[in-house]
């Protein structure tokens, strides 16, 4: 009777093991359901043109993303500019100033902005610069991203500076370097592959927001580089035809897929790969 | 600190060097500032233009079910439901794989190259974009769905709210097993060695003494994903059907919160329905803004005792 016991809670270990397994790797089905289908339709869409020509008419064949794809630089670049210096500069005070106060809200700030769903950033830009501007822009689309990528490199900075030891700081400062030099020479290189890493990170998150971007930058069948005119960007191009009935515009949508995950996994493998090597170790 | 070296600098401004160190300091507090001052922005802009709304339909914004901006009656009630379904569906699809990877990680395979690559994986889930989520959940899921449905003889539509919570549950998984798995390693061994000791298997260890230990980090991880799941937009959008009415049933097409204002707000031209559509903005906006701060003080707590 306790031996047979025993088989069982042997068996029931086993078991629980196996399931374990079976579960965990049915997991990564899905990504490669999705790596596979991506591919698969749209790598024949991919050609020279597919990146250089402006999209064509429903009916005729061929033409190209080139207007989504200049959209979307000109909105990462929007967006980066003000949030990547105003992210870090936050970041170096929240991890220098541990206990001020400001700290504490400034901290509980970024946990929150940073869990505001994208659609909410878009109404938030809508009303501060479509509304004001008179229409939709590159410039609002921009901004919206401009608010989703800062909590994240405010928290990239943060956490990478504070794994920095304090005798690195004390070190410098013993020798009669200004704090702000300090910080500025010192430190802020020391973490800087943290921080890349942040700013790569929040990159490639924004380059596929969509959401916010509906009623914002909105979407421009044609190329442009006025920032005050609305733009398209690859994420947007993909919902736009992706919804549409026609099997031509299906086509190009799978290959704007194809471009935008090849981008994002790059991405994210350069910043496994390059940049930790760039690691300063302690 | 700051206002040591501040005064300083006022005092003996006439020196570069003192003047650039109160300028530094300025800007990085001023920088720290204007995070807080951003989110205040956010939460009195939404309010602000939610106040039409507010004061046509008060409470009664919730309880209403006709969403219709033709008579300009509206209720949220049908997207409220709509998207509390999908999102503990999808929690519910996605417990079990989020579990099991954080025992595989922080268990079973701590070091090697399983894990990394598993880790890498998750990661990699989480980095892809929701837009791509959607359109492969259209053009893939969507007819599977829709064969299945033919079988079983109800309506094939495809697309509804089981489909939504499907694809929102892959999406989901990486957040849920981000934080699970660490405190799962983080279990102290002598714990589980004492139950070795008393002859446990390592099934009953995992079950009864690792999953108990590292129950608030779990919830934590869940409360995350939750908020991620219930601001969701594109993903959701491509797939749950876009009806107003009241989801009757799992197969049946709904409207969440977010994809009601992707779906409407660029057409909406009367004011009130700008507003109703800013209201369920900021409603989103303070539901996932509670979640997230009792998720990341679960967390905080955790790695204060660790």
């Amino acid at each position: 009777m306790a031996l047979h016991r025993l088989r069982l809670r042997i068996w029931k270990d086993r078991g629980f093991k196996a399931i374990v397994i079976l579960f965990s790797f049915l997991s990564i089905v899905p990504l490669l359901l999705i790596l596979f289908y991506i591919i698969k339709n749209g790598i024949l869409s991919i050609s020279w043109e597919f990146f250089v020509e402006l999209p064509r008419p429903v009916g005729e064949k061929g033409g190209g993303i080139s207007n989504a794809i200049v959209g979307s630089l000109l909105l990462v670049i929007i967006a980066g500019l003000p949030s990547i210096p105003l992210g870090i500069a936050a970041g170096i005070y929240l991890s220098e100033n541990k206990k001020s106060r400001i700290t504490y809200w400034s901290g509980l700030a970024v946990d929150v902005l940073q869990g505001t769903p994208s659609i909410v950033i878009g109404i938030i830009a809508y009303l501060w610069v479509v509304v004001p501007m008179g229409g939709f822009s590159a410039f609002a689309g921009g901004i919206a991203l401009g608010i989703m990528m800062l909590p994240m490199i405010v928290k990239a900075t943060e956490e990478t500076l504070s794994l920095i030891p304090g005798s690195l700081k004390e070190a410098s400062l013993a020798l009669g370097v200004p704090y702000y030099r300090t910080i500025l020479r010192v430190i802020l290189p020391a973490g800087v592959s943290g921080i890349m890493t942040g700013v790569l990170i929040s990159t490639a998150r924004v380059a596929g927001e969509t959401a916010p971007l509906l009623f914002t930058a909105f979407g421009n069948a044609f190329m442009n580089w006025n920032l005050t005119n609305p733009v398209h960007s690859l994420p947007l191009l993909i919902y736009n035809y992706a919804t549409s009935p026609y099997p031509e515009w299906h086509r190009v949508a799978w290959g704007a897929s194809c471009v935008l995950v090849v981008f994002v996994l790059t991405l994210n493998l350069v910043m496994r790969t390059v940049i930790r090597r760039w690691k300063v170790q302690f | 600190m700051d206002t040591l070296v501040l005064s300083k600098g006022k005092m003996l401004s006439t020196h570069p060097g003192v003047r650039a160190e109160a300028t530094f300091q300025k800007t990085i507090f001023l920088s720290a500032l204007a995070i807080i001052v951003l989110l205040v922005a956010i939460f009195l802009s939404l309010l602000i233009h939610s106040v039409p709304s507010l004061k046509a339909f008060g409470l009664s914004f919730f309880f209403s079910k006709t969403w219709d901006p033709v008579s300009a009656t509206f209720g949220v009630l049908p997207f409220l439901v709509g998207t509390l379904l999908t999102s503990f569906l999808a929690l519910l699809i996605c417990l079990p794989f989020s579990l099991a990877i954080s025992i595989f990680i922080g268990e079973y395979f701590k070091k090697g190259a399983l894990s990394s690559f598993l880790k890498t994986v998750t990661e990699l889930l989480a980095g892809i974009p929701s837009i791509i989520y959607g359109f492969w959940a259209l053009f893939v899921l969507v007819p599977i769905v829709r064969n299945f449905q033919t079988k079983i003889g109800i309506f094939p539509y495809g697309v509804g709210i089981l489909t939504a919570s499907m694809i929102l549950s892959v999406m989901i998984i990486p957040y849920a097993a981000s934080i699970a798995r660490e405190v799962i390693s983080l279990v102290p061994s002598d714990v589980k060695e004492a139950a070795y000791s008393l002859g446990s298997t390592r099934q009953e260890v995992i079950t009864k003494v690792v999953l108990p230990y590292a129950r608030s980090g779990i919830v934590a991880g869940i409360l995350l994903a939750l908020g991620r799941a219930l601001g969701e937009t594109m993903a959701v959008t491509m797939v749950i059907g876009n009806s107003n009415r009241l989801p009757k049933g799992f197969f049946s097409p709904g409207n969440s919160m977010a994809s009601v204002i992707a779906n409407e707000f660029t057409e909406a031209t009367a004011s009130l329905h700008i507003s109703s559509l800013i209201e369920i903005a900021l409603l989103l906006f303070l539901v996932t803004m509670i979640i997230n701060i009792i998720g990341k003080y679960i967390i905080k707590k955790i790695s204060v005792e660790a």
